[in-house]
C-alpha cells in the first residue's frame, strides 16, 4: 500500500509543511520528486486515510481548553459498539476508543471531553449519561492536571528531520 | 489571538488544500491575503498555539504502533518518573491525571516490537508496572476544537 517514495514523502513532511507559496514544490525539490507527483501522492494518501488530517494541529491549552476529562466505562461487550458509535456523535466528545480491560483496570470504553472548564465538562457528561443510559455502568472520570509533553506522534522516523516554521 | 486567527484555526484543522498554491487558495476562502495567512501561521507556531502545521498520520496504517499507557506513580517520585518517561523519544504525550493511576502517556513507535521494548524499558527504569491499553476500536470523531 505504501511504497518507498510514499514513505520518503511522509517522513519528510511529518514535522510540518513549508510555509511558502508553493509548499509541494519545495517538498518535491527536497526529495527529488516533481510537484505534480507530490500532489498526486498526498491526494491519494488522504483518500486512503493514511493521512487522517492535513492542516493545523492545535494545542488545547492555549485555546482555553483547560478542562480535559478522560472518562472510562466498563460496558458489556454486546453493547460497546453501539454505545461507542453513539458517544462519538456528540460534538464535545473529542476521542472515543475501545481498549482492553485489564485485571487492575477493568474499563473498556474511553472517551475524552475537552472543555473550557470542569463544570461544563461535567454537564456534558451528565447529558451523555441520560441520553445514552450510561449511569448504571461502572466508570471513572480522570481530569488532567498538567501536560508534560505534547508533541504529537511521529512516524515514520525520518533519517533527516526538518522542521518548518 | 484575534478573530482572523480563530477563523484560520477553525477552517484549517482539516482540509488544507492539496494543490499547487494551497495557501493562496485557503487565504481566498478566509478573505485575507496569502502573505497574511503565511505570517499568521508562522506567528501561531512561534507562540505555541499550534503544535504543528502538517499531517496527522493513521499510525497503524503507516506501519507504526501506538498505545495508551499508565503508571501509578508514588507522589514523592512524580518528578523523577516524569523525567525518566519523557526522556523516551517514543513518548508522544504525557498527562498527569487526578487518580491513583496518575501518569498517562501515549507511546508511538515505528514497529510493534519497538513498542513492547519501550514498555519493558520503562518498567525496568522506573521499577513500576506499566498498564498497557492499546486501542481495539476507534469510534470516529471529527476532533476539532473551536477556537
Amino acid at each position: 500500500m505504501l511504497d518507498a517514495r510514499d514513505r520518503q514523502l511522509l517522513a519528510h513532511i511529518q514535522l510540518g509543511l513549508p510555509l511558502c507559496a508553493r509548499p509541494y514544490q519545495a517538498i518535491g525539490d527536497a526529495i527529488a520528486m516533481p510537484e505534480t507527483e507530490v500532489i498526486e501522492r498526498l491526494t491519494r494518501l488522504k483518500q486512503q486515510g493514511l493521512i487522517k488530517r492535513l492542516g493545523v494541529i492545535v494545542k488545547h491549552r492555549p485555546l482555553g481548553y483547560n478542562a480535559n476529562a478522560m472518562i472510562v466505562w466498563d460496558i458489556p461487550d454486546a453493547l460497546i459498539h453501539a454505545l461507542g458509535t453513539q458517544l462519538s456523535r456528540y460534538e464535545f466528545v473529542t476521542l472515543c476508543y475501545q481498549r482492553p480491560r485489564l485485571e487492575a483496570w477493568p474499563y473498556n470504553l474511553y472517551c475524552m471531553i475537552h472543555g473550557k472548564d470542569r463544570a461544563t465538562v461535567l454537564a456534558q457528561l451528565a447529558q451523555l449519561d441520560s441520553a445514552c443510559q450510561l449511569a448504571d455502568f461502572k466508570r471513572e472520570i480522570l481530569f488532567s492536571r498538567q501536560c508534560f509533553k505534547q508533541r504529537g506522534a511521529l512516524y515514520p522516523r525520518a533519517s533527516k528531520q526538518r522542521a518548518y516554521g | 489571538m484575534d478573530n482572523i486567527d480563530r477563523q484560520i484555526i477553525n477552517h484549517l484543522q482539516d482540509g488544507f488544500p492539496v494543490c499547487a498554491a494551497p495557501y493562496q487558495h485557503a487565504a481566498q476562502q478566509l478573505g485575507i491575503s496569502e502573505a497574511e495567512l503565511l505570517a499568521r501561521l508562522q506567528a501561531l507556531l512561534a507562540d505555541g498555539t499550534l503544535s504543528r502545521f502538517g499531517p496527522l498520520y493513521h499510525a497503524e496504517r503507516v506501519g507504526g504502533a501506538l498505545t495508551l499507557a499508565a503508571v501509578k506513580v508514588p507522589p514523592e517520585r512524580y518528578d523523577e518518573v516524569t523525567d525518566i518517561i519523557n526522556a523516551f523519544p517514543e513518548v508522544a504525550h504525557n498527562y498527569q491525571r487526578n487518580h491513583v493511576l496518575n501518569m498517562w502517556f501515549v507511546l508511538a513507535t515505528e514497529t510493534p516490537a519497538q513498542l513492547q521494548q519501550a514498555l519493558a524499558d520503562i518498567e525496568q527504569q522506573t521499577g513500576l508496572p506499566v498498564y498497557n491499553m492499546p486501542k481495539i476500536n476507534e469510534y470516529f470523531v471529527g476532533l476539532r476544537l473551536e477556537a
